[in-house]
């Protein structure tokens, strides 16, 4: 997998501190667990973080303050076992985490619905109030040009798409806006499975897709 | 630090614990109190992350983090579900399906305990402009867009500052790219 198309360093600063909510990171955290460059990027923001922590003022804390700390202490280790990879029994899982434990192991297996337009999607539950979705495109179809109404990002788990900004395969990821204007094609081959979230509807050119739009939900 | 986590993960080591505290719980505090909590509200986050501190220490690894961007990521998180109550979707290091570093290195290799000095001398030296928009971002949690509202400035200049910032943090600890 050869990663071209990564999240802007405002993103991943977002995700660093937190200020991200949980449909977006989903995006993000997927993408750095394909991505060792953008993992490295990360750790180095909190690392910063660290840092500014370390530098604070400490605040006054008193004897109490520990005591209740230790009254709250247990000899006992309650994480999970480390298992390191070749300790898996199994082949590896298609899909890393964190998506992994959203929809499962296998795209194989995911319980599309009918898009319509030769498209399908699976609505991936997350509590943030933003919309995240796997989405379907068959081998060389186009998706309905259309602009956003607010941020859309998109990260490829198999197959392939190009707009008027690229080619992006596998762990490549798209961070569009209100600004881009564009018409996604799937790549010949697979089909392409894409990881989307969205915060507000599309906006189609076509009036047969925006007659259609509500329908779908997209 | 560093070898103090490492005692508390292996030994449940109390007086490691104790000097851990000493050192974290006050800036632990610090760190809370910068989001507007009352000192109350402090005490209680700050105790949480302490407890977090020794339960989990046997995940701290010293060849990928230094002590005090471990306990940055825990008071982050638990800002995040204890105080936010939602859910932060983290890739699992542990994961078959993750995608390993081509080569051992990068940044983990320069994280020593003997950089967390320079680290904070070269965060100390930021200029000012700079360390505010940091602050903003880490202590708030403010986006980009709104620093910029905030201080009234472009998002360009938010961007460009931040981006300087680390290319200096990054080039003092020898990972100038």
């Amino acid at each position: 997998m050869t990663i071209v198309h990564h999240p802007s360093e405002e993103l991943l600063l977002d995700y660093a501190s937190g200020a991200l909510s949980e449909s977006w990171s989903l995006a993000v955290a997927t993408h750095l667990a394909l991505c060792p460059a953008c993992r490295r990027e990360v750790t180095c923001m909190e690392t910063v973080g660290g840092g500014l922590l370390d530098a604070l003022t400490p605040a006054g804390c008193s004897d109490a303050t520990f005591d209740a700390v230790l009254a709250r202490l247990t000899d006992d280790v309650d994480d999970a076992p480390i298992t390191t990879p070749h300790e898996m029994a199994g082949p590896a899982p298609i899909l890393p985490q964190p998506l992994r434990g959203y929809i499962g192991a296998d795209l194989d297996d995911i319980p599309w619905q009918r898009l319509g337009l030769g498209a399908y999607q699976c609505l991936v539950r997350t509590e943030d109030g933003v919309t995240a979705r796997l989405l379907r495109i068959p081998a060389g179809r186009p998706v309905p040009e259309h602009t956003h109404r607010g941020q859309e990002l998109t990260l490829v788990l198999r197959g392939a798409f190009s707009d008027q900004t690229g080619h992006y395969g596998a762990g490549d990821f798209q961070d569009a806006d209100e600004h881009l204007k564009h018409q996604p094609h799937a790549a010949p081959g697979d089909d392409c499975i894409c990881l989307a979230i969205t915060d507000a509807p599309l906006r189609f050119r076509s009036l047969a897709a925006r007659l259609v739009q509500p329908l779908l939900g997209i | 630090m560093d070898e103090l986590i490492v005692a508390v993960a292996k030994h449940r080591d109390r007086a490691a614990f104790r000097q851990l505290f000493d050192h974290f719980a006050p800036r632990l505090k610090a760190f809370v109190m910068r989001q507007g909590l009352d000192s109350q509200m402090a005490e209680e986050v700050t105790q949480e992350a302490m407890v977090r501190v020794w339960q989990k220490a046997q995940q701290f690894d010293p060849s990928k983090a230094r002590a005090s961007t471990w306990i940055f990521t825990i008071a982050r998180n638990l800002r995040i579900d204890f105080l936010r109550k939602a859910h932060r979707p983290e890739p699992d290091p542990d994961d078959p399906a993750l995608m390993p570093e081509a080569e051992p290195g990068g940044f983990a290799r320069v994280a020593q305990t003997q950089e967390a000095e320079r680290l904070r001398a070269a965060i100390a030296a930021l200029p000012e402009d700079q360390r505010v928009v940091l602050h903003l971002a880490f202590f708030e949690e403010k986006t980009h867009p709104e620093i910029a509202g905030q201080l009234d400035i472009p998002l360009g200049t938010v961007k460009s500052r931040i981006r300087l910032a680390f290319k200096r943090v990054r080039s003092e600890l020898g990972e100038d790219q």
